[in-house]
């Protein structure tokens, strides 16, 4: 089916109109992918009680896979690739006569991350059993947390940037219902040639954090940027690193669609999304499939699994409760303060998150929120600015559009990443220092930029001598070519000399191209006001 | 349709001694969820004489009162949950777990037959941490 991008609400008020005229014609209306202003539409639509548009509804289930250099309990190391079932301990295996023991650092970790999305800390959480069977759950059970969590009733705040110059900047809350310490099950490999499975416990057993959200998004773009917000949060910090590639972060999307106003629809999983940007084109491709399937009349078709009906489940009897305290006063004497994880300390070690520093640069910088957000949200932006920004005197906000722009689209087309760049954070404030200073004409600046990745390992400074393409300073050069132009164009002079001065524009565009671009504005302005005067 | 299975109804209450005989009907979708979740084939008269048995032996729980008596779920509920520190410890032993297997292919093990494929997929949901590689 097309991928061309059509707005939702359109195809939907059009849809009954065309199905009549064109019923094929309709059909394939409704199978068109939607753009990322559906979720603009969606909100007006909401917002009109009279619509009888449907919209979508989305909740997200997400596991975290917890940074730490051991399993959640077991003295395994945890590491992305190894050889098959080398990072297996007894327990892991679920070899009889072995215990799990709780890691330290993985309470933290739950901690840290509960603390950084405002929950409550449950002083007190405990420990279960899910029973199931696979191959790769050797104990046949996941130890986590189901019934009282470590946090609970939190808030996840993200922002994306919409409008038509993706300038505006908009703020949305996601209510997180709960976060549970679990484990993590082995690695199946089919082996289709052979018609077996293959299993690899390597990742069994390590910690993960699932955060369950409420359904409080509409398409996908708005999960895709509170996942991307959730993933800033989560490597700020170091709690987990994150990467959806690797599997450190996964996503699992819950989409239903209704009339707003009325009870939500049946909801479908959408699974398996590897990247943020397959997650949000998935999200809005079930939306459409499900908006289409209720406009026909039909009923969402809901996979049931066998363990959402709640059993299979019990307190895990090898585990105590597990106790965290609030601060050092409400320690019991005599404790280990290695056996006591204390929820202030933790509160105020936590390091600065996205959201704060995006502030600070406003602050710091004087940059619009956009900019800061766009800064923040590309890995290593912010650090390359910061770096420009010492290396030369320009201001910021002169600053900012080469790298948010410039650097950031060159980057892009030829999808590198901002530590790949050939041209360092130096480089480019080397550059920025030459324009300031007035050696060369912005424009130049442009050109000279160009040069740079076209050539890398050619300073800014090299190329303008090469090519002689420094700043035409020199009055008596400038005066002659500014003459040659207005004796040139006796028409346009009459237009300034009646008052037209914007004319003056187009004189000067003619000075800069006879100069390739190098003369002084500012000088070329006053001699052109002069001689047209 | 349903199974007809006597189960055995205790009302005597502490006295040890259980009550009448309370015939009762398992019906057919809780034999259903019972096989999903304990892999036992109920269908033949075999495994029903055995869910009967089960049932039945499980019953004796009802001649305690525990009325306003609190659930315990862990003989462990008055200890303290000891907190590892986070260093490797174990580990680096596929040789000698790779050795209890019956079968192993190239330092894997090998799933039973019927574990992993899709007729046990499609019947067997699995949770959502699950991923398929």
């Amino acid at each position: 089916m097309a991928a061309s991008c059509v707005v939702a609400s359109e195809l939907l008020q059009n849809t009954k109109q065309i199905s009549m005229f064109f019923p094929k014609t309709s059909r394939f209306i409704r199978r068109i992918s939607t753009s990322n202003l559906q979720c603009d539409k969606q909100h007006q639509l909401k917002t009109n009680s009279a619509s009888q548009q449907l919209v979508g509804v989305v909740g997200l289930e997400i596991h975290a896979q917890i940074n730490s250099n051991t399993k959640l309990f077991s003295g395994s190391p945890v590491r992305f690739s190894a050889p098959p079932n080398s990072l297996v301990s007894f327990l892991d295996a679920s070899l009889p006569g072995t215990l799990p023991v709780l890691n330290r650092r993985c309470v933290e970790a739950a901690v840290m991350t509960g603390l950084a999305l405002n929950c409550t800390i449950n002083k007190k959480s405990l420990f279960d059993r899910k029973h199931y069977f696979y191959a790769d759950l050797p104990a046949g059970y996941q130890i986590t947390q189901q019934r009282r969590p470590i946090a609970v009733d939190g808030t996840l705040t993200y922002s994306f940037l919409s409008g038509k110059k993706r300038s505006q900047v908009i703020r949305k809350h996601v209510h997180v219902k709960q976060i549970q310490l679990e484990q993590d099950s082995g690695k199946s490999l089919h082996d289709d040639v052979r018609s077996q499975t293959l299993i690899d416990l390597n990742r069994a057993g390590v910690g993960l954090m699932e955060l369950v959200m409420e359904p409080d998004m509409n398409c996908g773009e708005e999960a895709a940027a509170a996942v991307r917000e959730l993933q800033l949060i989560l490597q700020a910090l170091g709690t987990c690193q994150g990467n959806m590639s690797e599997g450190q972060l996964r996503v699992d999307a819950n989409v239903s669609v209704h009339r707003p106003g009325e009870p939500l629809g049946i909801r479908t999983e959408v699974k398996n999304l590897n990247s943020i940007r397959y997650l949000a084109r998935a999200i809005d491709y079930e939306i459409q499939r499900q908006i289409g399937v209720v406009q026909r009349g039909e009923t969402v078709q809901n996979e049931t699994r066998a363990y959402d009906s709640k059993s299979g489940f019990m307190p895990e009897p090898n585990l105590p409760p597990l106790i965290v305290y609030e601060d050092d006063a409400s320690l019991p004497s005599g404790i280990d303060p290695g056996q006591a994880v204390v929820v202030q300390e933790i509160k105020e070690g936590l390091p600065e998150l996205p959201s704060v520093r995006r502030e600070r640069l406003v602050q710091t910088y004087g940059l619009l929120p956009e900019h800061s957000f766009t800064l923040v949200n590309e890995d290593g932006l912010m650090e390359y600015f910061e770096e420009v920004m010492k290396g030369t005197r320009r201001e910021p906000r002169k600053v900012i559009g080469w790298v948010t722009n410039e650097l950031l689209g060159q980057l892009k087309q030829r999808d590198l990443s901002v530590s790949q760049s050939p041209i360092s954070p130096a480089a480019l404030a080397e550059l920025l220092e030459l324009q300031e200073t007035g050696h060369i004409s912005s424009s130049i600046a442009k050109q000279v930029y160009q040069e740079m990745w076209n050539s890398p390992g050619k300073t800014a400074a090299q190329t303008i001598q090469e090519q002689d393409l420094g700043l035409v300073s020199d009055v008596a050069q400038l005066h002659s070519i500014c003459q040659k132009v207005v004796d040139s164009h006796p028409d346009e002079v009459c237009a300034i000399r009646s008052g037209n001065t914007k004319v003056l524009n187009k004189l000067m565009g003619l000075v800069q191209k006879e100069t390739k671009g190098r003369a002084d504005p500012v000088l070329v302005m006053d001699i052109l006001k002069q001689k047209t005067s | 349709g349903s199974i007809f299975i006597p189960i055995l109804s205790c009302k005597g209450a502490g006295n040890g001694r259980c009550g009448t005989i309370d015939p009762a009907a398992v019906p057919a979708d809780l034999v259903d969820k019972l096989e999903r979740l304990a892999l036992v084939d109920f269908r033949t008269k075999q495994g029903l004489a055995c869910l009967e048995k089960a049932v039945r032996f499980a019953g004796q729980l009802h001649a305690v009162d525990t009325s306003g008596v609190e659930p315990m779920d862990s003989v462990l509920e008055d200890r303290a949950l000891h907190l590892r520190g986070d260093a490797v410890t174990e580990g680096d032993c596929a040789e000698e777990l790779l050795g209890l297997a019956e079968r192993t292919v190239e330092e894997y093990f090998v799933a039973p037959p019927g574990m992993a494929e899709a007729a046990f997929m499609s019947s067997h949901q699995l949770p959502e941490n699950h991923r398929e590689e």
